[in-house]
């Protein structure tokens, strides 16, 4: 059966390389096509991430998680928001309304007093995005760790109250910071998932957050789970950008992202085996 | 039928969105040839498709009346088009560019190796790059998506990419789809850039929510040009665009998403870009909700691109929120073949890790060489 089996494909030698990567190297060929245990490894990835998109978001646990965690949460219990999608298919065809809050989220909100102290604001906002595994796994600790970090900080940042938003898009985090009158507002999103990575976070960052917003106003932090990016680094990025947001009174395209990238130096003075 | 009846001349005199508040509209409107439009000037919508389909549109005929058409025109024939006829009249256009190697020859289909890695680490990024080049894949341009925005990382894939390309002598180009503004900070810091990356739209507004202007562009095109790397030609630019980006953007002026992508390529030809590929799936279902949608908007994509000149590739994708699966990728994948599209990605076993899609793998490609030979 081996022996067979070996004739009809012909193995990759370099397969070898995955130990440098998540990415489906190595494959190796029937004829110059996909061998069928690699075809159908594909399908079965396929099939998990729709899966990963259809999952509706579980606040209940969400909520546990967040008392359970050694975060500094500001003293109010989170708010539970929603969008104006829905369900799922009005969602994923309607980004419009992912973008803003139901009538009763706003009045909700609305209840929520201004932060008018004078200190530059910080508003949490968690989304379920496009993938609610990504919250689910990741969002906690990512809120530890940001917390923690904020709390060394000696920025005098003020938090507002944590929000959790369902069936949102990033530009809902716009509108939420601008009804709380935030400085800046921080969204933690489910991104579309990967066949190899259905739990991806992504962080936007906004400075001034107002509705309308364009796409060049904010600044992201993708791919963020323990395979990907870590919290730590997340974090120390985040808080990289809100210094320097404060300090230019701006976020997006003009304000780049000049923290050494922590992860590339790993593989010391970038040495790779193609070229040494 | 009403489409069909309009005269072509109408879209020079009615601009869809104003003159006076899109520099895009400007564009087209300021170097629109009207010698070159000669041809087809007296004809309507719907004659325009018959004299496309027709004997006296040769690749030649073609190739001439380009700087005639405006991309409102372009868009509104394709609208009358069947897909046999999109891949038809495609096919007969002609449009080569060059760098260090030659695109877009009749009977070639060339790759865009694509070895992105989620948290751009170089050995991962070296291993697909490896995998890639053992299937033949890359000689459009080698090409990452770094993870982040960020010029020094920006720099040291560029490092990278181009001590390989020296070191093997590998006939190719290399490019970091970067904001234009990092890759110019990057040439000024020094960095080999062969190809400076922007994705585009078709409205003043679409781009400045990307966070440029045309004069960006045209400063980076500058720039790219005194590094003087290429070596066979001086195409330097490299644009990626979309359907629904400018919708996504909120800023189409009541335009069609299809209208505002052709726009996007009037703004590409006016850089003479080496590649420019239109990312058709990636947008999502908010936009394109299957995979009929995606293969339509592929075709029409290829199409515009090609009657208006620019070295058009297909970005052959979906994402896991879209109705759509690997048959359907293999549908487009064979007909942007047989319509002759200049380019399409190459991704180990169709799976980007760092932007978390699909598109077609280098096996895809050797599939597409074999069967449409």
């Amino acid at each position: 059966m081996s022996k067979q089996k070996k004739s009809l494909v012909t193995e990759n030698v370099w397969r070898v390389l995955r130990q440098f990567t998540d990415a489906r190297i190595g494959l190796g060929r029937a004829g110059i096509s996909l061998p069928t245990h690699e075809l159908l490894k594909f399908q079965l990835a396929h099939a998990q991430a729709r899966d990963a998109v259809h999952f509706p978001l579980d606040v209940k646990r969400l909520l546990k998680d967040l008392g359970e965690s050694s975060a500094a949460l500001p003293g109010q219990s989170p708010l539970l928001l929603k969008s104006q999608a829905e369900d799922r298919l009005t969602y994923l065809q309607r980004p419009d309304l992912g973008r803003s809050l139901s009538q009763e989220s706003l009045e909700c909100l609305a209840g929520l007093c201004r932060g008018d102290s004078g200190e530059p604001s910080v508003a949490i906002v968690i989304v379920d995005g496009l993938s609610s595994s990504a919250i689910q796994n990741n969002a906690v600790p990512m809120v530890t760790q940001f917390l923690r970090d904020l709390e060394e900080e000696a920025g005098d940042w003020l938090l507002a109250p944590l929000i959790i938003v369902e069936q949102g898009r990033v530009a809902i985090g716009d509108e939420i910071g601008e009804c709380l009158g935030a400085s800046v507002v921080v969204v933690l999103i489910g991104e579309r998932p990967g066949l190899s990575s259905p739990d991806s976070l992504g962080i936007y960052l906004s400075w001034g957050p107002k509705s309308g917003l364009s796409d060049a106003r904010r600044n992201c932090i993708s791919n963020v789970r323990p395979a990907g990016l870590s919290f730590e680094h997340a974090s120390q990025r985040l808080l990289y950008l809100m210094r320097e947001a404060r300090r230019l009174g701006i976020s997006g395209v003009s304000l780049k992202d000049r923290t050494q990238e922590v992860v590339i130096e790993k593989t010391a003075n970038n040495k790779n085996f193609l070229t040494d | 039928m009403r489409l069909a009846e309009l005269p072509l001349r109408a879209f020079l005199s009615e601009a869809l969105v104003p003159y006076e508040q899109d520099e895009v509209t400007r564009l087209i409107l300021d170097t629109h040839d009207l010698a070159a439009f000669a041809p087809v000037s007296h004809l309507t919508v719907g004659d325009f498709r018959n004299w496309l389909l027709g004997d006296d549109a040769t690749p030649a005929a073609l190739g001439k009346l380009r700087s005639g058409l405006t991309p409102e025109m372009v868009a509104a024939v394709s609208k009358l088009m069947r897909n046999q006829d999109l891949i038809l009249v495609a096919k007969k256009c002609r449009v080569t560019t060059a760098f260090r190697n030659t695109i877009g020859l009749p009977g070639h289909l060339s790759t865009r190796l694509q070895p992105n890695h989620p948290t751009d680490n170089i050995s991962g990024i070296a291993a697909s790059l490896l995998d890639g080049l053992l299937y033949g894949n890359g000689d459009a341009v080698i090409g990452i998506n770094p993870a982040t925005d960020n010029v020094s990382q920006a720099i040291k894939l560029m490092g990278l990419m181009d001590d390989v390309i020296r070191k093997y002598d590998i006939p190719t180009q290399s490019c970091v789809l970067t904001h234009v503004t990092n890759t110019l900070e990057a040439i000024e810091q020094g960095a080999p850039v062969d190809l400076v990356f922007q994705s585009i739209g078709g409205t003043e507004a679409t781009n400045s929510s990307f966070g440029f202007s045309l004069s960006t562009l045209q400063e980076a095109q500058d720039a790219a040009l005194s590094l003087k790397r290429g070596t066979v030609g001086n195409n330097v630019m490299y644009f990626e665009t979309g359907q629904g980006s400018s919708l996504s953007a909120n800023a189409h002026h009541g335009i069609d998403q299809q209208t505002c992508e052709a726009r996007a390529y009037a703004v590409a030809r006016h850089f003479d870009p080496l590649l420019v590929n239109t990312v058709v799936g990636f947008i999502g279902p908010e936009y394109l909700y299957d995979g009929k949608e995606i293969i339509r908007a592929g075709l029409e994509d290829h199409f515009c691109g090609k009657l208006l000149g620019v070295p058009m590739g297909c970005d052959i994708c979906y994402t896991n929120h879209a109705e759509a699966d690997q048959n359907d990728m293999d549908n487009l994948l064979t007909l942007l073949g047989v319509a002759g599209c200049t380019f399409i990605m190459g991704i180990p076993g169709s799976d980007d890790i760092m932007l978390n899609y699909q598109t077609t793998s280098f096996h895809d490609a050797l599939y597409a060489r074999r069967s449409l030979t």
